[in-house]
């Protein structure tokens, strides 16, 4: 799609400069993403127990990846046992000739589709189109951007960056009449369109939330109720999964329902889950005649191995690190340039790739914070891994040549503190024609983002390490002897050497 | 200093310290920033406590043993220096169980906790009950507190606009609340902040927690010299 392409163009830092000049779209972002945010945060609040659960789910997750071989293959036999047809694509150009072989041998003319990541990864869409084939998104948030020629912003909340003025004029122009900015009109009037769509439609394809290896079985989790109809009501259903949607068990699905909707909505339960375990039975009332499951590496396999990476692979696609992220907040989710966006989205692009070097500037959207971390349900430690992105990027020689040098002399200045004190010094003296008030507000070098939004503060005249000899000397007599406070110090000092008390 | 010797402390500043390494670590350059790590560790081999004012460069400390995990002498006194490293609240509240100084400070107050300090190194509990044990001062909480003030070091650098955004958010929240003073742990974060401040030219006054408890204390002394 040509937005994909658009998304794309130029550094982030200039794609994020214009989210930052949108008004709309920051508006728009932060109230929903502060919505979803709290909500998360009183639901898990609600739930007790929330720590425990996240390292139950940690552990699931951690167990499945290492074992994904195994779990895959046992999934893919009891998948086939269910008269499921499965198939492996190593690439996103091979799952689309899968996908695309499938309904062109069904003559098919549309499809319904309802919210799926992976479909998006590899474009989907637009090779259906490419063959006359009409592809319908059911999700509400994906049919808005649809209809707006846009990528998802949000893993979840696809059209989070528009308001409900925008769109309303993209529905009414959809429609070919004005439609009043109200949520329950504009959501009945899509329902009533989808309703033709969803009876017309050749194939429905479907994401998959959590594939069960014990049964073979797929699961969907949904609030709409569109995803079960596009899994019932078309003769064909293919379903696209990454490689990575394994768990174990249904015992394991459990965890992973307390902790998916708390996590992505701040729902206690999803409003549909269902569990598809193959196409219809000789007694079923619905379902479709024939099921394709389409299992996609695409770089994930990558990221098997490697220390650093591997626990990407954890991810359950809450979007509750896009929620917590300042930086997301602020920017939304197409200036990250990917399919995914936010946190999980900075780290999950350039690893599939595995070519740091072309996202460039993507790991530098991050102050390091640290809050998708602890929104995380599966705590994997994103803000680790952008630092690993970053070493990695330096180490393959694609570093700044400026920054390279100025770190360089930064080794060189913090690995003696002579050469550190004399530098402060320096700086001391060169600030003299630059210091105003005791604050630098010259817009010059480095320092000229900093001092777009802030005055910088100016060296101390006279530096600690300088006062430090007065003061103990000073200090020296004032030193009062506190039995209590020694008795304490000594008591850490004992259990360290016994290496009973630590505070890591 | 001044604080610590009143309990018998006598605080040792090594002048062989530099910098933590952060930034060079943050920025990918790691071979960089263990150059910093070494000189760090050295300047501390002899310390039985290692106390430093921000939380940030605590937790620093912590990623020192991963850097030097090809170099196990150095990955040794790594763990050492962890061991023995604390953030100024934390050694006060945790290791030496002073949550009362005598300070007294009449004024309104709010808190930001900063990133590094209170959602990695887990220090929570500790400046909220310093506060709390001033006499005079009426706390006000910041809204949206955990939020990240935008600092991220080099990223406000590199990422300069998206960090003025960020900033901007933090003194907006900062000044619904009416504050007097903003008092946090991390002089990154502050300057950060008070930069954002004089910028908008907003007359919040922000200090690290330790010049406020020092100043809280001098106060106190004052009021016991004029009364006596
Ligand atoms: S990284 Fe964690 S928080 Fe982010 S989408 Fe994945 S599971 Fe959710």
């Amino acid at each position: 799609m040509s937005t994909q392409q658009t998304a794309l163009k130029g550094t982030v830092k200039e794609r994020a400069q214009l989210a930052l000049n949108n008004d709309f779209l920051r508006q728009a972002v932060r109230f929903t993403t502060e919505r979803l945010r709290s909500g998360k945060l009183k639901a898990a609040e609600e739930h007790g127990n929330w720590d425990e659960w996240r390292e139950r789910g940690r552990q699931i997750r951690l167990h499945t990846i290492a074992h994904l071989d195994y779990y895959l293959g046992e999934f893919a036999t009891n998948a086939r046992e269910n008269g499921v047809h499965v198939h492996f694509a190593a690439t996103a150009q091979e799952a689309i000739q899968i996908g695309l072989a499938i309904a062109q041998a069904k003559e098919a003319k549309s499809a319904v589709k309802s919210k799926s990541m992976v479909t998006e990864e590899i474009h989907l869409n637009q090779a259906l189109q490419s063959l006359g084939i009409e592809a319908i998104e059911t999700d509400l948030g994906e049919y808005i951007i649809q209809l707006a020629n846009e990528a998802p912003s949000h893993i979840i909340i696809p059209a989070i960056h528009k308001n409900r003025y925008q769109i309303a004029e993209l529905l009414s122009e959809d429609a070919g009449e004005q439609l009043p900015p109200e949520t329950s009109v504009l959501a009945g009037y899509v329902r009533k369109k989808l309703r033709e769509k969803f009876l017309q439609a050749d194939i429905g394809v479907t994401g998959c939330n959590f594939a069960i290896a014990e049964t073979g079985s797929i699961v969907l989790f949904e609030n709409e109720g569109n995803a079960r109809m596009v899994s019932t009501v078309p003769k064909t259903q293919i379903t696209f999964m990454g490689m990575e949607r394994i768990i174990p068990s249904w015992a394991d699905l459990e965890v992973m329902a307390t902790l998916l909707p708390r996590s992505a909505t701040g729902q206690k339960l999803t409003v549909y889950m269902s569990g598809i375990s193959g196409p219809k039975r000789a007694d079923d009332g619905d379902g479709p005649e024939e099921m394709h499951i389409i299992i996609l590496d695409n770089g994930r396999s990558l990221q098997l191995g490697d220390p650093e990476f591997q626990e990407l692979l954890n991810c359950i696609r809450c979007g509750a690190c896009l929620n917590a992220c300042p930086v997301y907040r602020h920017i939304g989710g197409h200036a990250y340039g990917g399919t995914y966006s936010g946190p999980i989205g900075a780290v999950l692009t350039p690893a599939l790739k595995k070519n740091v070097a072309e996202w460039d500037d993507i790991a530098n959207a991050s102050s390091l914070c640290g809050a998708c971390y602890e929104a995380c349900p599966v705590k994997i430690p994103l803000h680790d891994m952008l630092v690993s992105l970053r070493r990695r990027k330096v180490e393959a020689g694609h570093g700044n040549a400026l920054e390279s040098a100025g770190m360089k002399g930064f080794a060189g200045v913090m690995s003696s503190s002579k050469v550190y004190h004399s530098t402060l010094k320096l700086g001391k003296l060169g600030q003299k024609l630059v210091v105003r008030d005791g604050g630098i507000p010259a817009k010059i070098g480095p320092l000229k983002g900093w001092n777009s939004h802030r005055i910088a503060p100016s060296i101390a005249k006279k530096l600690f390490r300088e006062r430090y000899g007065e003061l103990k000397a000073e200090l020296g007599q004032q030193v009062k002897a506190n039995a209590e406070v020694e008795q304490r110090m000594q008591q850490w000092l004992k259990g360290r050497q016994d290496g009973g008390i630590s505070h890591e | 200093m001044r604080l610590f010797a009143n309990y018998g402390i006598v605080l040792e500043f090594p002048n062989v310290q530099t910098c933590c390494g952060q930034p060079a670590y943050n920025s990918g350059y790691w071979e960089e920033a263990k150059a910093a790590a070494k000189t760090i560790i050295s300047a501390f081999a002899d310390s039985d406590f290692v106390i430093t004012p921000s939380g940030s460069c605590a937790h620093m400390v912590h990623h020192y043993v991963e850097m030097f995990k090809d170099e196990p002498q150095w990955q040794e006194q790594a763990r050492k220096l962890q061991g023995k490293m604390f953030e100024f609240s934390q050694f006060l509240v945790g290791v030496l169980g002073i949550k009362d100084l005598g300070a007294h400070f009449p004024h309104k107050v709010t808190y930001h906790p900063s990133c590094h300090g209170s959602r990695l190194l887990g220090v929570k509990s500790e400046p909220m009950e310093l506060l709390r044990n001033v006499r005079g001062l009426e706390f006000v909480p910041l809204p949206f507190a955990e939020d990240c003030c935008g600092f991220g070091g080099t990223f406000a650098i590199k990422m300069a606009d998206i960090s003025g955004a960020m900033v901007s958010e933090k003194v907006d929240h900062l000044i619904e609340t009416e504050a007097e003073v903003l008092v946090g742990l991390d002089m990154g974060c502050l300057m950060n902040i008070a930069g954002n401040l004089r910028y908008r030219n907003q007359p919040v006054r922000v200090m690290h927690l330790v010049e406020l408890l020092y100043e809280g204390v001098s106060n106190s002394n004052e009021h016991a010299a004029n009364g006596a």
